[in-house]
């Protein structure tokens, strides 16, 4: 049988074990007569091994505080933590709603809009949340349907978040007249009849991020945000505000562009 | 699963990795340090879905290229190495002259050896991760395993022979 010539390429594929089963064959034939090849592939695979035994240990250290540290403490997990601080804090020394919410500093503004996203949300889920027969105008069971045309309607791809793990699991949603044209609105229900509604639209300064703010409208607590293209508000009246921020987070995670 | 959960579980990897990359503790735990803290700031390129792992260690291999450069720090170990590893520890010796040896090799070959040897990945994925075509990395490796072992058999020979340079 004539010999096929074995490259550098196959060796080392050969000693790292990964030939298929006939090619392997071949090389095996062609190092037995060539002890000296035989032994340089042999000395890579004690090497490989010398190598993964030496760092072996570092696998099963405990891993250093710092690290752990710079793996979770970002953005945005870690903004929400230091957002649920200074609600913390705005809470005990009686800062009034509807003061803007930042992680590194609390600031006092009168409202920056007319008419602020926070406060069209909560009438939109005044008016839509103690529908018992109507509440959506397109149901959950159709939900990429209903992403697609709302999507479609506002001209930006428009997500409805999965808040099951929160216990709340999507309705439907619906298309509002907004400022500047469509608005979605998704609405979601707990087990025991407590309602959410997530009310997004388009912004018109595209690069703008905001922290999370919250406001109260009459009974409606409401958490807004803008993360780029979109602005978000998710308000509730059946929901505290540290339920409802926990709920903000699994938006703002799942919504992130 | 969220990517910080994910971004724990690799720390592990990522500073096994460092470690045999860098030859020392302390520069391989910032090495892993900077490499989490670019990750945040690069996360909306990672592609939902594809191998997190291979991504990661994309933005280690990055930021390491990017601290040479900056440190223009050709052997960061040369002769004068500390003696890091616990002399009760038996494996001590052995690490020592391992690391000496891979702190020895040219870095993009040093990576590319421990990209298949301790993280076992596919030479693909190794091309991928280091963006250098598979032919590139096949000639690396090669190198890398030739030089290594010539360097481990001068170092057994020296050792059994008591021969002081």
């Amino acid at each position: 049988m004539s010999e096929l010539p074995v490259s550098e390429t196959d060796l080392q594929a050969y000693g790292d074990g990964r030939l298929g089963a006939e090619r392997r064959a071949m090389v095996e034939a062609w190092l037995a007569s060539r002890p000296e090849e035989a032994e340089r592939v042999a000395a890579y695979q004690r090497l490989g091994k010398e190598v993964r035994a030496a760092y072996e240990a570092m696998l099963s250290e405990p891993v250093p505080e710092r690290l752990a540290q710079a793996a979770t403490r970002r953005f945005p997990w870690g903004r929400a933590a230091a957002i649920a601080g200074w609600i913390a804090l705005g809470m005990a020394i009686g800062v009034p709603a509807g003061w803007q919410l930042r992680p590194e500093r609390l600031v006092a503004q009168a409202a920056p809009d007319s008419t602020p996203i926070a406060r069209r949300a909560a009438v939109a889920h005044a008016t839509y949340s103690p529908e018992v027969r109507h509440p959506v105008e397109v149901g959950a069971d159709d939900e990429q349907h209903l992403v697609a045309w709302l999507s479609k309607r506002l001209g930006m791809k428009v997500r409805a978040p999965k808040l099951d793990e929160a216990g709340m699991s999507l309705v439907g949603g619906r298309l509002l007249p907004g400022e500047n044209g469509p608005v979605a609105q998704f609405m979601y229900q707990s087990q025991n009849g407590k309602r959410l509604t997530l009310y997004v639209r388009t912004e018109a300064s595209r690069n703008r991020e905001t922290a999370f703010r919250y406001a109260r409208e009459n009974n409606v607590g409401v958490f807004y945000w803008i993360d780029r293209e979109a602005g978000y508000a998710l308000a509730s009246t059946d929901l505290s505000k540290d339920e409802l921020l926990r709920l903000a987070n699994l938006c703002y995670k799942q919504l992130e562009p | 699963m969220d990517e910080a959960q994910r971004l724990v579980e690799l720390i592990p990897r990522l500073r096994r990795y460092a470690r045999a990359l860098v030859g020392d503790r302390a520069g391989a735990d910032d090495l892993v340090q900077d490499t989490l803290e670019r990750a945040w700031t690069k996360l909306h390129l990672y592609q939902q879905g594809t191998d997190l792992r291979a991504w990661l260690f994309t933005v280690m291999h990055n930021v390491h290229v990017n601290r040479m450069r900056a440190t223009r720090l050709a052997d960061p170990l040369g002769d004068e190495m500390p003696e890091l590893a616990s002399r009760t520890q038996p494996d001590a010796l052995v690490l020592r002259d391992l690391d000496r040896a891979i702190a020895r090799l040219p870095a993009d070959q040093r990576a590319v050896l421990l990209l298949v040897t301790l993280e076992e990945m596919s030479y693909e994925e190794v091309a991928r991760t280091l963006g250098i075509p598979i032919g590139t990395v096949m000639s690396r490796l090669s190198r890398a395993r030739e030089k290594l072992r010539a360097m481990m058999l001068r170092q057994g020979a020296a050792t059994k022979l008591k021969v002081v340079k």
